[in-house]
């Protein structure tokens, strides 16, 4: 069995005790390399739990697992450190400083993580490698980022995701603005530089017709309980 | 790279961030203005009058004598005698007199007697005395010499005629002795840039034919006789004094205050200046107070405009934040944004007082007599610019408190 990218146990998360929204997750565990679709609908809890996952959220209680390492423990500002030496985040749109160049739009993460620049040795270099590996043309690595393309953006937020190889990549809907031929070219350009790199991906959406590309999918439903 | 994309942020919301600028510009510009204007006033006025060690007139307060005898404001409660100014100067400790007499007006400008030691005894601005620009000194019996403003106010060339009006606000001219423009004198800042100046002997000349303030009907000297009568006057309104030594101010001065013959009052131009600035301090205070409610507001402006922005900007903290930036990252953000945008108003603010100055500057001379210094910025605006980035640091304080806490709330939602 392969090491555990994420593991949690017992995790139990609300805003306040008088809160609506209060969510219990019994057991989740993603191994290394594994690529997880997470399918839920708005609103069923999915990204607490990404944020749960990636430190943003700290748990009531139970304990959540990285690397395994237990993120819950550590102060907040650790639990950020870890997060960018960890993890390579996708938003779903808007994803980029619109004011920034592409390159410094990828280079964003190595300048927080240690770790992740040093996995990446000529910074420049690997940016605008990892663009033509994502088919990004030359023409825009120093454009603003606010000058492409829906298209490009979301490539270059993959791009700045994988950049220092981090072993989680977290995606929350990314292809949610895109066509469904864009979203299939783009989700095997983001798989195949995963692969490259061995990274877990897990990735949220509520578009059931993606499963197929996934080695595993979950259903929010199935693996978080609501208690409010 | 912080400071790089914070730049670049900025740049990227320019117009917003321009039109910021802009307005705490124009308010420090405005605090800038307020302040230089305060000051120059105080200049101009505390360098109204210099070297006279006292001025004389009869019983009255300092202030009174002070205005109506330096600043021709208000009027003399009573005229000296001519024998009493004649033993004042008489004594050892005076080194010079000028006489003055005042009452007449031209056009609404005072008209005022005096002698020739007038032009080479009276100082202002630490000791710069006056200098005739064009023509010459009061040679005949009616010859007037105008000051700057009031040459250039009544547009009044050399050898134009004129005719003094009896009293401040009268009907009555003494228009059958008309005098003539024979000298213009360069322009100095003080009161007596608005003064017409005429003899002492001419003040007696036009009232020959008067008795008490009023015109003896069916009198009327000719001009020719006039010229030929004793006119060496019989009373003064006041007086400007220099002693020998400085130590024999107060000696003097206390013999004039219990001078028998009359009630005769004598002052300190510099005390009385300063009591009278005390009094008219209360609009300096004023303006203080209006400075300080400028930059407050300003302050409170840019941390508006700054909170404004925060939710079109919550999306890029996220990002921020999902890249690891921890959450002092975000009020460091901030921070470093109000300080550009504090340093970038104090400079546009300087350019901007500058020109004003330099457009104002002639339009405050003319209208208030105050000459505003183009200079360089003190010290202590200098002073001002440094307290007021750091206020605008700690007041950015407030939005970037709760910039933090979205990033903290938000996590990976953010719900726009």
């Amino acid at each position: 069995m392969n090491a555990k990218t994420i593991l949690i146990d017992s995790v139990r998360f609300y805003w306040s005790k008088n809160s609506d929204f209060k969510i219990y997750v019994p057991n989740l565990s993603i191994s290394q390399g594994e690529k997880v679709l997470l399918l839920g609908e708005s609103g069923s809890g999915k990204t607490t739990l990404l944020s749960l996952i990636s430190g943003f959220l700290n748990p009531i209680s139970g304990n959540i697992y990285l690397n395994e390492k237990k993120i819950n423990d550590l102060a907040a500002s650790n639990r950020d450190q870890y997060r960018s030496d960890n993890i390579g985040i996708i938003f779903q749109q808007f994803n980029l400083l619109p004011y920034a160049n592409v390159i410094d739009n990828i280079l964003l993460p190595l300048y927080f993580s240690k770790v992740r620049a040093g996995k990446a040795l000529n910074q420049r270099e690997t940016a605008v490698n990892l663009c033509k590996l994502l088919r990004l043309p030359d023409s825009v690595t120093n454009m603003k980022a606010s000058n492409l393309s829906v298209g490009q953006q979301q490539r270059v937020a993959v791009a700045r995701a994988l950049i220092g190889n981090p072993s989680l990549i977290i995606a929350d809907e990314p292809t949610s603005s895109l066509d469904t031929d864009a979203q299939k070219i783009f989700l095997d350009l983001m798989f195949s530089q995963i692969e490259n790199n061995n990274s877990t991906l897990l990735m949220v959406s509520h578009d059931t017709s993606l499963s197929s590309h996934f080695d595993r999918v979950i259903n929010v439903n199935e693996i978080l309980i609501r208690e409010d | 790279m912080l400071f790089k994309l914070t730049l670049s942020s900025l740049y990227a919301r320019l117009l917003t961030v321009s039109m910021t600028v802009f307005a705490i510009s124009l308010s420090l510009m405005l605090y800038l203005s307020i302040e230089k204007l305060r000051s120059s006033a105080y200049t101009s006025f505390t360098n109204t009058i210099s070297q006279t060690d006292l001025i004389v007139g009869s019983r009255t307060s300092s202030i009174q004598l002070l205005l109506y005898s330096v600043f021709r404001i208000g009027n003399a409660t009573n005229n000296i005698t001519w024998e009493s100014y004649e033993d004042i100067i008489n004594r050892n400790e005076v080194a010079w007199a000028v006489p003055i007499s005042l009452g007449d007006s031209h056009k609404g400008f005072r008209v005022m007697g005096t002698n020739m030691e007038f032009f080479e005894r009276y100082k202002y601005r630490g000791g710069q005395s006056l200098e005739i620009e064009k023509g010459h000194q009061l040679n005949d019996l009616y010859d007037v010499v105008l000051g700057f403003g009031a040459a250039e106010k009544l547009g009044y060339k050399i050898g134009a005629p004129l005719i003094v009006s009896h009293g401040l606000q009268s009907f009555t001219d003494h228009d059958d002795q008309p005098f003539k423009v024979s000298g213009i004198l360069a322009k100095t800042g003080t009161p007596v840039d608005n003064t017409v100046i005429v003899s002492l002997e001419a003040i007696e000349a036009i009232h020959v034919d008067w008795s008490s303030g009023t015109k003896i009907q069916g009198q009327e000297t000719p001009v020719d006789e006039i010229r030929q009568m004793d006119l060496s006057p019989k009373n003064i309104t006041s007086a400007l004094i220099g002693v020998k030594s400085k130590l024999q101010v107060f000696k003097l001065q206390r013999w004039i205050n219990e001078y028998p013959e009359e009630a005769l009052s004598s002052i300190l131009p510099g005390v009385a200046l300063q009591e009278l600035w005390r009094i008219v301090g209360i609009v300096e205070n004023l303006l203080l107070g209006i400075s300080a409610v400028v930059i407050f507001s300003t302050l409170i402006g840019m941390a508006a405009i700054i909170f404004s922005s925060l939710n079109e900007r919550r999306r890029e903290m996220a990002i921020w934040r999902a890249m690891g930036a921890q959450p002092g990252i975000i009020i460091g953000l901030l921070m470093i944004e109000a300080f550009i945008i504090s340093l970038l108003s104090t400079i546009v603010s300087t350019i901007l007082l500058f020109g004003l100055l330099y457009l104002l500057q002639p339009w405050i001379d003319n209208t208030y007599g105050i000459l505003v210094n183009i200079e360089m910025l003190s010290l202590g605006d200098i002073f001002i610019f440094i307290l007021f980035i750091l206020a605008a640091m700690i007041v950015s304080l407030i939005p970037a408190i709760r910039a933090y806490w979205f990033s903290i709330n938000d996590g990976m939602t953010i719900k726009i």
